[in-house]
């Protein structure tokens, strides 16, 4: 493996594993019954609720060559999906491949 | 030591019909040509997803080999992206808290925290025996992790059949399943105003600071969220 590959790759990972191992730490002192446990679980949702708008409206590889307006139209029309469909995971999580796929190729 | 069952249960989670395996496997499919296109060969491709194992932190990694980043620059852009994973850890592991696993197996576990298991576990650990969430988390954990390692691996090797319009819709994917679970998970006013100011919040914040926006929209939305919810009793 070329070095400057390598040494990216145990830094990513090093940078991903200090949230996950400062988790655990911070677990142990935890009951499931705190406020603060309520707290932490708001928080991980909000943070990945901020993660997916973040991804949606400002993002960075490949998603950012379609226009925002696509990409919002796609998921809402996957929303609306999901919810007709009475949750059904599968139904939206193809058909976004395969509209965003065709508005990307048309317009 | 793992119980093999409960090992083997929380394994075969991935086949349920709301498992997130169709949006990982897309969206490391993505990852795996990506990774081929910019000049990682197999093993560094495999490598990097078995040690990392988030896809925002896998995506700047990228992005930054592009642009030459160094790696003080690396380590603090995918620290950033991907503290995320520590309310996450500490919104699930008091759940797998058992005095008789050892401590060590906690530290290794933690590794599999990802948006895919950790909604599985989150959906699921009711249904499990105290005693046994570690070892079944484990199992979630090792099916996820599985799924993504051979999707990279499928992604490196039909990167040059995969045109732009297939990457991009493999990469709204993942966004679409989990922004579909976040709607499901909005059951009590609590988680409600989690995912709804949560979105709103990581956008405002984005026009600040966007490397910051999902860290202070994140806590702030959760934040108010959490009290909002406190004062209507859920």
């Amino acid at each position: 493996m070329a070095l400057n590959i390598l040494l990216a790759i145990l830094v990513t990972s090093l940078a991903t594993y200090i949230s996950r191992f400062l988790g655990v730490i911070t677990s142990k002192k935890i009951k499931e019954t705190s406020k603060i446990f309520r707290w932490f679980n708001c928080l991980a949702y909000s943070t990945l609720s901020a993660l997916l708008a973040r991804i949606i409206i400002f993002p960075a590889g490949a998603l950012a060559d379609v226009d925002y307006l696509i990409r919002f139209i796609v998921v809402f029309i996957c929303l609306i999906i999901f919810l007709i469909s009475k949750k059904n995971f599968v139904y939206p999580t193809v058909l976004s491949f395969l509209l965003l796929t065709f508005f990307s190729s048309n317009f | 030591m793992i119980n093999t069952k409960y090992f083997l249960k929380g394994f075969f989670c991935i086949k349920s019909a709301d498992s997130p395996a169709i949006a990982l496997f897309a969206s490391f499919i993505a990852i795996g040509a990506l990774f081929k296109t910019i000049g990682l060969n197999f093993q560094e491709s495999i490598f990097s997803t078995f040690l990392t194992y988030a896809l925002p932190g896998s995506l700047i990694m990228a992005e930054s080999l592009i642009v030459g980043a160094s790696l003080l620059n690396i380590f603090l852009a995918v620290w950033l992206v991907n503290a995320r994973l520590y309310p996450m850890t500490v919104s699930l592991f008091p759940l797998l808290m058992h005095k008789s696993q050892p401590r060590l197996k906690y530290y290794l576990a933690c590794h599999f925290i990802a948006v895919s298991a950790w909604l599985i576990m989150k959906q699921n650990y009711r249904s499990v025996e105290r005693k046994y969430r570690l070892d079944y988390w484990i199992g979630v954990g090792a099916a996820n992790l599985s799924v993504a390692m051979s999707a990279t691996a499928f992604g490196f090797f039909i990167a040059d059949y995969l045109n732009t319009d297939m990457m991009i819709g493999l990469a709204i994917v993942n966004p679409v399943y989990f922004t579909c679970v976040m709607v499901g998970a909005m059951k009590t006013i609590q988680m409600s105003l989690a995912v709804i100011l949560g979105s709103i919040f990581g956008i405002s914040f984005y026009f600040i600071s966007p490397e910051w926006c999902i860290l202070l929209g994140g806590f702030t939305a959760g934040t108010l969220a959490f009290f909002i919810g406190e004062l209507n009793g859920t």
